[in-house]
């Protein structure tokens, strides 16, 4: 039997599909515009080609004979990331334990707590290294700060986000028992969220190389340093080298961190 | 011997969970509190270790007055109430033996807390309580490999451990199967026995309540409807404490309602 008024179907009426259509309309004018206003110089785009190729034909082959040299600053870039990294949760602790709305004792340490997460988010780790450079000097020192300065906030904000959602049951249960306040968190609180703390310290860490490898550029120490001066003295041929040891250690933390992860879960 | 008077809880929503409440428990009684769901069953049990902050009366153990003390005061008066929990609430991730011994944290300072340091004669009395409740042997388990059964074991030897004057028991039986509830309630009486001190137990199945408990004590929103030995919980009693019936009901007519009551009761209650 034929169908004689075949029903239809759309997933949005017209009001919507407009509406739709609008937003889709406006994101290219925006996207024109910041284009427009960007004022791009389209010949070095048009010649990139060649530069690349030319780039590239400098590179090559690599200086092998340098890598002895940068194993010692690779070394020192992993100890940054490490000690930052280590640095950044013991000061996390605290910092997620009032940023968590069931542990936070009132609605200023709250807003005290978002308040640090915020700002160390906020603020990207070179800004963090050209500070830390300012206060310490070049080296090392400011490069282990910067890096565990702009980790508390996200460290911070994934404790205290784990805090809110443990199982108030099992923290009730040791109040009950009579034990002292810092009692329930040690016995209570920190059995529920040490497996995440044992995933975001690998994962802040495998990070945190990487944020190692770029802030010797203002002089905070690791790779970064050699880096920048072979960049100066246009020695492409152990720039190469040195992205070549940096994609090395990058992967290597990559993985270690991911079999670490999936260890304790 | 723990006395409870006029005791009265008023959330802040204006709700109010409980009115003018009193009972006394001493010896080594067990004392059953049932009620709907709502009645404010829950509700009495954490005010009396203040798990839930009571808005009015006093909640009185061995002389001391619970219910004003706050911070080292507050921590000795719990650490005297041991509590059972419906849902075990041991902490999952941690072993059977640190479970057991959590109920001496009062008795501890956090240094030694941390490092699971107990005092030697606590460990001893933690291996002869696991034994006393059938868990020997499962020491390093952890809590979560364990079964219903078993963790309300492991949550009535953390209680135990907490060398208490009295046992708090919110439902202790509700998660758990017939036949466990059963076993769980004979190692209550068991203990209660053992360690001289009386037991409350708030629980829904009354047919469990009339047979452990010495004297049941019936909630009805928030008051107290019912108290006396399970022989008097008689139909006309459950009808109260369940279906809000008045205490008397000489006519006919409300004795043929009763009747047709009774069995919706049994079937809500499990009876």
């Amino acid at each position: 039997m034929a169908v004689e008024n075949p029903r239809s179907w759309r997933k949005y009426d017209l009001r919507t599909r407009l509406v739709r259509y609008l937003a889709v309309l406006l994101t290219l004018v925006v996207g024109a515009v910041s284009w427009q206003a960007l004022n791009i110089h389209y010949q070095f785009a048009l010649t990139a080609p060649w530069a690349l190729a030319d780039l590239f034909g400098r590179m090559y082959p690599p200086d092998v004979g340098y890598s002895t040299e940068i194993a010692g600053p690779l070394v020192e870039t992993i100890n940054i990331a490490i000690l930052g990294t280590g640095l950044a949760i013991i000061m996390s602790l605290p910092v997620a334990y009032i940023g968590a709305e069931n542990t936070t004792f009132n609605r200023y340490t709250y807003v005290l707590g978002k308040l640090i997460i915020v700002v160390s988010r906020s603020v990207n780790v070179i800004v963090w290294a050209l500070i830390f450079v300012v206060v310490f000097g070049a080296g090392a020192l400011s490069g282990v700060l910067a890096v565990a300065f702009r980790s508390i906030g996200f460290c911070a904000k994934l404790l205290a986000e784990g805090i809110e959602e443990i199982d108030p049951g099992q923290v009730e249960a040791i109040r009950a028992t009579g034990a002292p306040g810092p009692s329930v968190l040690v016995y209570g609180v920190v059995p529920q969220i040490k497996p995440l703390l044992i995933g975001i310290t690998t994962y802040r860490w495998d990070i945190n190389v990487r944020e190692a490898t770029i802030i010797g550029f203002v002089g905070a120490g690791g790779i970064g340093v050699q880096l920048q001066t072979q960049v100066n003295f246009l020695d492409w041929r152990a720039v190469f080298t040195i992205l070549i040891a940096i994609l090395g250690i990058v992967l290597f933390s990559e993985v270690l961190s991911a079999y670490l992860r999936k260890k304790v879960t | 011997m723990l006395s409870v008077s006029e005791l009265g809880k008023t959330y802040p929503s204006g709700e109010r969970a409980l009115h003018d409440v009193s009972m006394e428990v001493a010896g080594k009684e067990i004392v059953s509190i049932i009620g709907p769901s709502g009645a404010g069953k829950s509700t009495m049990i954490r005010c009396i270790n203040r798990l839930t902050e009571p808005t009015e009366g006093s909640i009185v153990l061995d002389g001391r007055d619970v219910t004003g003390l706050s911070g080292k005061e507050l921590q000795t008066a719990r650490r005297e109430m041991g509590m059972i929990f419906q849902e075990f609430n041991l902490v999952e991730r941690l072993t059977v033996m640190e479970n057991v011994l959590s109920g001496t944290l009062g008795y501890l300072s956090t240094w030694n807390a941390f490092r699971r340091n107990y005092q030697g004669e606590d460990v001893e009395r933690a291996y002869e309580v696991l034994d006393r409740v059938g868990m020997a042997g499962r020491e390093n388990a952890r809590a979560d490999e364990l079964s219903g059964g078993q963790r309300q074991r492991v949550g009535i030897a953390r209680a135990v451990l907490q060398r208490p004057k009295i046992i708090l028991a919110d439902e202790p039986t509700s998660a758990l199967d017939p036949e466990t509830s059963r076993a769980v309630m004979d190692l209550l009486t068991e203990i209660s026995r053992d360690e001289d001190i009386p037991v409350l137990i708030n629980i829904h199945e009354v047919e469990l309540a009339r047979e452990y408990a010495e004297r049941i004590v019936g909630l009805r929103e928030g008051e107290v409807v019912f108290e006396g030995p399970p022989e008097e919980l008689d139909s006309d009693a459950r009808n109260v404490i369940y279906r809000g019936a008045e205490p008397a009901s000489p006519t006919v007519v409300a004795q043929e309602k009763t009747g047709v009551s009774i069995s919706e009761v049994d079937k809500e209650t499990s009876f």
